[in-house]
C-alpha cells in the first residue's frame, strides 16, 4: 500500500517539477510548483513527518506561493511572459545534469550494498512526532531557533527597503 | 510498515528533484523561474534530510528541514523584492538582457 | 516529558549580543528620532562594533562550547570577530561620505552592515553545520540587499540579482552537501562527523564523498574562487563601492572561517580527497584571476575584484597546506587583506564622483598632482595587494608560500610567486596613471573625517602588520592551534 502511494506522490512530484522547468507562462510555472510542494508534503507524510508536512503546506504552498502570484501579477506585461528561451548553457546543465545522474546511481549503488541493520522503525515517533520535534527545537536547537529571528529581521528590513516605493525622510 | 519501501527512493526522488532544479537554474531565462528552480533545489534538500532522518533514527534531519523552510521563506522575500527593483527600472525579467556590465 | 532547556550563557556570546542589538536600536532611532542624520547613525553604529570588539576581547582564552554543541567559543573564532568588526568598522567609515552622495543615506544601510557581520560571527563560531548555515545565509541575505542599495541605478540592481541568484544556487549545493554528510554520520554536529567521516568505509563513504565535493562548491561560490568565480566582477561593479569593499574583505572572511573549521577540523582524515581539489581551485583561481585582471582597463573595481581572485587562490593555498602553520597564514592574510583592499576601495570612494560612471584608469591620471596623499596612499595599498616589502601583503605571502613549501606544496607555491610577480605589473598600472600622466579635471572636495580616519587606520594597519607581524602572527597561531588542539 504504503509502496503505491509512494509511486503516486513521487511520479507527481518529478512530473509537476519537470512542467515547472518547461512551461512558457509563469503563471503556469508558479501552479505547477504549488503542485509540486503539495506532493513534497504528501512524501513527508509517507516518512512520518507529519509536523514537517503541515510547515511544507502552510510556508511553502501558503505563504511562499501567494508572495510569487502576487509578484507574477506585478510584473505581468505580455513582454514578460514570452521570454524567448535561449539555451546559451545547454551544454552546462546537460553536463551538470549528467554529473548528478551518475551522483544519483552512485547513491543508489551505495544503498543496495547498505547494511541490513537500518533502523526499521526509528524511535522518533515514541511520543508524538509534533511533540519530540516541539522538545528537540527548544533544547538542543535553542541557539539556531533563536538565531533565525535575526535571520528574519533581516530580511524583513531587506525587503521593504528595496521594494517600497520611495523613502521619505 | 515502512519497510515497504526503501529508504533509497525517497534519496533517489530527492536526487531527481535536485537535479531538475539545477538544471531548470542553468537553462531559463526568466528570473522568477529560476527563483522557483532554486525552490525546488531546497524542497529535494528537505526531501533528502527527512530520509535520512528516518533512516538514522534522529531528529536532526527534520528540525534542519524545518530552518531551510524558514531560510526559502526569507530568501523567496528578499529574491521577489530584487525582481520588483529590477523590473522598475528595466522592464524585463529575461537574464539574458541584463548585461549592463561586461569588459 | 523531561525538558531541559541548555544553559544559557549569554556573556559567551556578548559580541554577538551587541552588534545584534545595536543593529535594533539604528533602525528604532532612524524610526522615532526625526531629522537624525546619517551620520550620527553611523557613529552609533562604530560604537556598537567597538563595544561588541571590546566584549570579544574581554573573552579571549576562554575555551567552551555552547548551547548544546551548537556554538564554540575559542580564540579561532575570537580572531575573526576582531576581522570582521575591523572590516565593518572600515565599511561603514568609508560609507559615510558615499550614501550622502548617491542619496542613499538610510539607516537600514547600516543595520544591514551590522547583522552581516553578526552573520559572519555565527560562521565563524558555529561548531554545528545547522548554526554555520543559518550564520551564512544572515550573511548572504544582508548583502544581497546591499549589493541592490542603490535602488535606482540599473547597474545596482543587476549587480543584486546576479549575487542573488548564484548565491542562492550556490546555497542549494551547500545544503545538499550538509544533507548527505549527514545521512552518512547521523548528525551535523563537526565533531561527531569527525569522528564518524574518518572511519566509515563502503557506503558511508560514498555519501561523505558526495557531501564534501558539493559543500567544497558551496564554499567556492561564497569565496568566489575559479571557477565559481562568474559573479564577482559584475557584483563588486555594481554593487555601492563600501559594499564592494566589505563583501570582498569581512565577508570572504566569513566564507573563510567556516571553510578552514568544516575542512581542517573537520574533515582532515579526508584530506588525501580533498586536497587535490582544493589545489585545483588554488592554481585556477591564482592563474586565471591574475590573466583577467591584466586585461582589465575599463573599471579600477573590476580590476580589484580580479585580483581579489587572485588572493582566494592564496588563501586557499595556505588552507591547503593545513596544520597550525597553513591555517595561521590564512588568518594573517586575511587580517590583512581587511586592511589593504579596505583602504584601496576608501581611496576609490574618494576619488570616484557621483553616480561612478567613470572609474576607468584614465580617471586616475595625475591625481598625484592635485591629491598627493590620497595616490600615496594608493600606492601603498597597491604595492602590499602586489606583496612588495615593508607591507602587510609582503608577509602575508611569504607566510602563505612558506607554509606551502613546508607542506610539500613546492610547485604550487611557485605558482604563486609566479602570479606575484606578474601581479605587480597591472598594479604598477594604475600607479603610472597616478604619477606619470598628466592631470585630469576631478571636481575639488575635501574627504570626510570618518573617510580621513579609515584611510589612516587602514594605512597604519598595511605598515604595522609589515613592520612588526610578529605578535600578530603569534596570535594568528594560538587561534589556530586552539582549534586543531596542538
Amino acid at each position: 500500500m504504503e509502496q503505491f502511494f509512494f509511486f503516486l506522490f513521487a511520479a507527481g512530484a518529478v512530473i509537476s517539477a519537470l512542467l515547472v522547468i518547461s512551461r512558457r507562462n509563469v503563471m503556469h510555472c508558479a501552479l505547477f510548483l504549488v503542485l509540486t510542494f503539495f506532493f513534497v508534503a504528501a512524501i513527508f507524510v509517507l516518512l512520518k513527518a507529519e509536523f514537517l508536512a503541515a510547515v511544507q503546506v502552510l510556508v511553502y504552498a501558503g505563504a511562499i506561493m501567494v508572495l510569487f502570484t502576487f509578484v507574477i501579477f506585478l510584473v505581468h506585461i505580455p513582454r514578460t511572459e514570452k521570454i524567448r528561451q535561449t539555451f546559451r548553457q545547454k551544454n552546462l546543465a546537460l553536463a551538470l545534469g549528467l554529473l548528478l545522474g551518475l551522483e544519483v546511481a552512485y547513491i543508489l549503488y551505495g544503498t543496495m550494498a547498505a547494511p541490513a541493520s537500518l533502523p526499521a522503525a526509528a524511535p522518533v515517533g515514541a511520543v508524538g512526532n509534533t511533540e519530540s520535534f516541539g522538545v528537540a527545537l527548544f533544547t538542543r536547537f535553542l541557539f539556531p531557533f533563536e538565531v533565525v529571528s535575526v535571520l528574519l529581521l533581516a530580511a524583513m528590513i531587506g525587503a521593504i527597503v528595496l521594494a517600497k516605493k520611495e523613502i521619505d525622510r | 510498515m515502512s519497510a515497504e519501501v526503501p529508504l533509497s527512493y525517497y534519496l533517489i526522488l530527492g536526487a531527481l528533484l535536485f537535479i531538475i532544479g539545477a538544471v531548470g537554474v542553468l537553462t531559463r531565462r526568466h528570473a522568477l523561474v529560476i527563483l522557483m528552480s532554486i525552490e525546488l533545489m531546497l524542497n529535494a534538500v528537505n526531501i533528502t534530510l527527512v530520509a535520512f532522518s528516518r533512516m538514522q533514527g534522529n531528529l536532526t534531519g527534520q528540525v534542519f528541514s524545518l530552518f531551510i523552510i524558514a531560510v526559502a521563506a526569507a530568501e523567496a522575500a528578499v529574491g521577489l523584492a530584487i525582481v520588483i527593483v529590477l523590473f522598475n527600472s528595466r522592464e524585463t525579467l529575461n537574464i539574458d538582457e541584463i548585461n549592463l556590465m561586461k569588459w | 516529558m523531561n525538558f531541559v532547556l541548555p544553559e544559557i550563557d549569554l556573556g559567551a556570546i556578548a559580541p554577538q549580543l551587541w552588534l545584534t542589538a545595536t543593529a535594533i536600536l539604528v533602525l528604532m532611532v532612524q524610526a522615532f528620532v526625526p531629522l537624525v542624520t546619517s551620520r550620527s547613525l553611523a557613529l552609533l553604529s562604530i560604537i556598537g562594533s567597538l563595544l561588541s570588539l571590546v566584549a570579544t576581547l574581554g573573552l579571549w582564552g576562554q575555551e567552551a562550547v555552547l548551547f548544546s554543541g551548537m556554538i564554540a567559543l575559542d580564540t579561532f573564532s575570537l580572531f575573526f570577530n576582531v576581522v570582521f568588526l575591523l572590516g565593518a568598522i572600515l565599511t561603514v567609515l568609508i560609507s559615510v561620505e558615499y550614501l550622502e552622495r548617491e542619496q542613499i543615506a538610510h539607516g537600514e544601510y547600516f543595520a544591514l552592515v551590522l547583522f552581516a557581520t553578526v552573520g559572519m560571527m555565527i560562521m565563524a563560531a558555529g561548531v554545528d553545520l545547522i548554526a554555520i548555515f543559518i550564520g551564512l545565509e544572515i550573511l548572504s541575505l544582508s548583502l544581497y540587499v546591499l549589493a541592490g542599495f542603490m535602488r535606482q541605478v540599473l547597474r545596482s540592481n543587476e549587480s543584486a540579482m546576479k549575487y542573488f541568484l548564484l548565491g542562492a544556487f550556490a546555497t542549494g549545493f551547500f545544503l545538499y552537501g550538509i544533507a548527505l554528510l549527514y545521512g552518512a554520520t547521523g548528525s551535523t554536529n563537526l565533531d561527531r562527523i569527525f569522528l564518524i567521516a574518518g572511519e566509515r568505509g563502503g557506503w558511508g563513504n560514498v555519501l561523505v564523498m558526495g557531501g564534501m565535493g558539493l559543500l567544497l562548491v558551496g564554499f567556492g561560490f561564497k569565496v568566489a574562487s575559479v571557477p565559481f568565480h562568474m559573479w564577482t566582477p559584475d557584483v563588486y561593479e555594481g554593487a555601492p563601492t563600501p559594499i564592494s569593499a566589505f563583501m570582498s574583505t569581512a565577508a570572504k572572511a566569513g566564507a573563510f572561517a567556516a571553510f578552514v573549521r568544516v575542512f581542517l577540523y573537520s574533515l582532515p582524515g579526508l584530506a588525501a580527497s580533498w586536497a587535490p581539489l582544493l589545489a585545483g581551485m588554488a592554481v585556477l583561481s591564482m592563474v586565471v584571476g591574475t590573466l583577467l585582471a591584466l586585461v582589465q582597463r575599463r573599471n579600477i573595481k573590476r580590476l580589484l575584484a580580479y585580483s581579489s581572485i587572485v588572493h582566494v587562490g592564496y588563501l586557499l593555498l595556505g588552507l591547503l597546506s593545513g596544520g597550525t602553520e597553513g591555517g595561521a597564514s590564512v588568518l594573517f592574510y586575511l587580517l590583512a587583506y581587511t586592511f589593504m583592499q579596505v583602504g584601496a576601495f576608501a581611496v576609490v570612494v574618494y576619488l570616484g564622483g557621483q553616480g561612478e560612471d567613470d572609474l576607468s584608469l584614465a580617471r586616475f591620471s595625475g591625481v598625484a598632482v592635485r591629491h598627493p596623499v590620497a595616490a600615496l596612499a594608493f600606492s601603498l595599498f597597491l604595492l602590499s595587494l602586489a606583496g612588495i616589502p615593508p607591507t602587510a601583503g609582503f608577509v602575508g605571502k611569504f607566510y602563505i608560500f612558506s607554509a606551502a613549501i613546508q607542506a610539500g606544496h613546492i610547485g604550487l607555491a611557485v605558482v604563486g610567486v609566479l602570479t606575484s610577480v606578474v601581479s605587480l605589473y597591472y598594479y604598477l598600472g594604475v600607479i603610472v596613471f597616478m604619477y606619470m600622466r598628466d592631470p585630469v579635471d576631478l571636481p575639488e572636495r575635501r574627504p570626510s573625517a570618518a573617510l580621513v580616519t579609515a584611510l589612516a587606520l587602514a594605512v597604519a594597519g598595511t605598515v604595522e602588520m609589515g613592520l612588526f607581524p610578529g605578535s600578530l602572527l603569534d596570535l594568528a597561531q594560538q587561534s589556530v592551534a586552539s582549534l586543531l588542539g596542538s
